[in-house]
């Protein structure tokens, strides 16, 4: 089996832009950026205004898709830059890409008129047909599909090996850096393009989880602190994306690595007390990881926040540990991929020796990575 | 005979297929309608159609399901196809020795959940998501959180079966269903699984869905005569017909399945794919990216152009696709296209977008298995811009050892599978 290692990186959050500005306002251990106003009773972690023209060049791409796209695809570029791939065609012409995502993003204003007509509608599977023929606009659709994060990818940067969008939440994207590690070290592919992107400033996520029940609705604490007083998630806006490449490849083309991707590790059960506790305790063992580092995906959910603490303690009893939703808020499909970031960064720095990355789902799924030193 | 392919990795084997489509319950009854050149496609009867252009679907009217919605009809719709899958394989029903890998339709609330929750919130003037957010923190709807997440279809098809580790949920678009046992196929060859149950399962023919292809003249709208509508390769042909549909392939590690006695139904021999950067929606002009993934899957199986004796076409019965697709095929197989019959199963079950892949995949197999092709119907009016035999009508018996079958899909998806009835140089 073959090395896999990180040569790039491109991440863009509440935190601001690059692996760079993510470290810095790491180590000030401060509050994150949090806006409880705007959709007030719950608190997002906003992403910063972004100069798309920087990554998107096309006004016209831009319009093609919604936030969640627009910031998967500028995490995306940044990627490629940091990993000197950006302006190398033919390399990006066979490198491989997985996305994690969602989807959806809706036309709010039209949902709330029809639901306000509907009501009042004498027919209103027809009122439904009209409105929906005559409100939304055809390229909406393209900025619903999963899979599209990934088409406008291809189509602004050129990544064509090919692509497949995985779906479900945090274990997605724990799943797309697990199968694109596996293809690398198998040596089926060299390269790979890989990562999330989720915008958590709409009302329909939202009320997903305001549904269930998983919503932090009270005033900033770390996902530590929230267990003991409900427990409950802040949703964060972002977007990262990974360059792995073998070993081979990255020196054959004189990429540096910033680490290495030792190892991914995923799972999931029907939950009970005590199961992810267990979980993380076999995925570490099944990853043999002895880290001096945790980036934690903890969501401060009751419950299973706790039982991650606990594990933890046993697997990394010296570690110093981060939570990831302490810095950018709660990123879904893209937070397993920012945990992979500010690992690699950090150990690039010589700040840590091995780090483990953990991602435990809100509702489902448990993952662990490792990384190790270049 | 060996059981590594040519590149020395493990030969996968098929040991297990279920379906189920608009044509019937099952790959005896799918086949047989298909094979006898039925249609599924008939008028939408699930919603009014008053104000739609399009009014025809390959619906499943036959499964019930509760509350009426994508997930929970993808959900089932999956369920009985891996049953038959897993049944026929002959491995435990509830505790599959391997991976689940299934391609799964975005999922999103709809509109009679926005309805009850806008209709709990008590707001009698506008709308806005304010007022579902009010309802929601009632607590009264936390089942649709469960219902309407991402990884729920995958996780509770993982739960009924026994699956082994992260079920992967996957996505692209209409190639979904060939991508899920693309992803098997490269597990079985890492050794990472001895087994994996590959689906593609679509059950989103409601309101809205219908209306966001409409809104992009994806669809055909010649209403009248639904069993006529979906005219793949024909010269009046205008869009594709939505189906649904779901489909199951128990994929093994040939070795272990011979050692533990299995019925080999054919094998998975090769698996391309390539990304296209031009557009959205379009492919590009050249055809260049979906060349490279028939070549990629062929390549892959170890076999030459020569050796396909026939196509399962992507053949959605858009202008655009069939066009696209007649000229790559043209490319890879050059003079041989005139005469190497292609037929699209989606003139009878319509396009069954995510499960597409994985349905025509079955009847690919099925191909091998009987020595029979289905036709393409609706074949009345040829396109003189793409000549080919596209076993017009009639089901057609032959000598088939090898497969092709093309999926692609928005977002620059292209994905080919080659199956065998025995790996070459058996």
């Amino acid at each position: 089996m073959r090395d896999v290692v990180i040569t790039g990186v491109g991440l863009v959050s509440s935190a601001g832009e690059g692996v760079g500005a993510h470290l810095t306002a790491l180590a000030s251990g401060g509050v994150p950026n949090t806006d409880a106003e705007t959709f007030a009773p719950f608190t997002v972690n906003p992403v910063g205004t972004l100069e798309w023209d920087r990554q998107i060049p096309k006004k016209s791409d831009q319009r093609q898709m919604e936030a969640w796209q627009r910031l998967g695809c500028y995490a995306a570029g940044l990627a490629l830059d940091a990993a000197g791939a950006k302006e190398d065609a033919a390399l990006k012409s066979r490198m491989q890409l997985i996305v994690a995502a969602g989807g959806g993003e809706r036309d709010y204003a039209v949902d709330g008129q029809i639901l306000t007509g509907l009501a009042k509608a004498e027919n209103p599977g027809i009122f439904l047909n009209e409105r929906l023929m005559g409100d939304l606009r055809p390229t909406l659709f393209l900025a619903q599909l999963s899979n599209l994060l990934a088409g406008n990818i291809s189509i602004v940067h050129g990544v064509t090996g090919a692509s497949r969008t995985f779906m479900g939440e945090e274990s997605s994207g724990v799943d797309a850096i697990r199968i694109a590690r596996e293809r690398i070290a198998s040596g089926q592919d060299d390269i790979f393009l890989v990562g999330g992107a989720y915008n958590a400033e709409r009302p329909d996520v939202l009320l997903i989880y305001e549904m269930g029940g998983f919503l932090w609705k009270k005033p900033y604490a770390s996902v530590w602190e929230r267990p003991a007083d409900g427990g409950g998630m802040i949703l964060g806006s972002g977007a990262c994306f990974l360059v792995l490449e073998s070993r081979e490849h990255a020196t054959a083309r004189g990429a540096k690595p910033l680490a290495v991707l030792a190892g991914v590790a995923s799972d999931r059960s029907r939950r009970k007390a005590g199961s992810v506790e267990g979980a993380l305790h076999a995925l570490s063992k099944q990853l043999d990881a002895k880290p001096d580092l945790v980036l934690s995906g903890a969501t401060g959910i009751k419950g299973i926040t706790e039982e991650e603490q606990a594990a933890l303690k046993d697997i990394a009893p010296k570690a110093a540990v981060h939570a990831t939703g302490d810095l950018v808020g709660h990123t879904l499909e893209a937070q397993a991929a920012t945990g992979v970031a500010l690992a690699a960064g950090l150990i690039a720095e010589g700040k840590a020796g091995e780090a483990l990355v953990t991602s435990v789902g809100h509702w489902r799924g448990e993952g662990a990575i490792r990384i190790t030193k270049a | 005979m060996a059981l590594r392919d040519q590149q020395g990795r493990p030969l996968v084997a098929v040991t297990g297929m279920g379906v189920v489509t608009s044509l019937g319950q099952g790959k005896d009854d799918t086949w047989a309608a298909l094979t006898a050149g039925k249609s599924g496609i008939h008028r939408i009867e699930r919603f009014p159609t008053e104000g739609l252009r399009t009014t025809i679907a390959g619906t499943i009217d036959s499964v019930d399901v509760e509350p009426f919605c994508a997930p929970v009809l993808s959900e089932r719709l999956a369920t009985l196809a891996a049953e038959e899958a897993v049944s026929q394989s002959g491995l435990a029903q509830e505790d599959f020795p391997g991976a689940l890998f299934i391609a799964v339709p975005p999922v999103e609330m709809e509109w009679p959940q926005r309805e009850a929750l806008a209709e709990a919130s008590g707001q009698t003037g506008d709308v806005t998501y304010k007022d579902l957010l009010t309802a929601a923190a009632t607590g009264r709807f936390k089942p649709w959180h469960d219902l309407f997440i991402f990884g729920t279809v995958a996780d509770r098809v993982a739960d009924r079966f026994g699956t082994k580790g992260s079920p992967i949920s996957l996505s692209t678009a209409c190639s979904s269903g060939a991508t899920a046992i693309q992803l098997g196929v490269e597990a079985i060859r890492r050794g990472e699984t001895q087994a994996a149950l590959c689906i593609g399962t679509d059950g989103s023919v409601n309101p809205e869905s219908l209306i966001r292809f409409s809104l992009l003249s994806a669809l055909s709208t010649q209403n009248e005569n639904p069993e006529g509508a979906s005219k793949p390769f024909s010269k009046n042909r205008d869009g594709f017909v939505m189906g649904e549909g779901g489909a199951a392939l128990v994929l093994e590690n040939a070795e272990s399945a011979k050692a533990r006695g299995a019925t080999i139904l054919g094998y998975v021999l090769g698996c391309g794919e390539k990304g296209d950067g031009f557009h959205r929606t379009r492919s590009s002009p050249d055809g260049m990216p979906a060349i490279t993934a028939i070549r990629q899957a062929l390549d892959d199986a170890g076999l030459a152009p020569d050796d396909i004796d026939y196509i399962n076409a992507h053949g959605t019965s858009t202008p655009e696709n069939d066009k696209m697709e007649a000229m790559s095929c043209t490319a890879v197989f050059g003079e041989r296209m005139a005469n190497l019959p292609i037929s699209s199963n989606k003139s009878m079950i319509g396009h069954t977008l995510t499960a597409a892949g994985a349905v025509e995949a079955v009847m690919s197999l099925l191909t091998l298995g009987t020595g029979r092709i289905p036709p393409t119907i609706n074949y009345q009016v040829p396109d003189p811009a793409i000549p080919l035999d596209v076993v017009p009508n009639v089901a057609r018996d032959a000598s088939v050892n090898y497969v092709l079958s093309n999926s692609f899909g928005f977002g620059g998806q292209n994905t080919c599978l080659v199956f065998g009835a025995e790996p070459k140089g058996a």
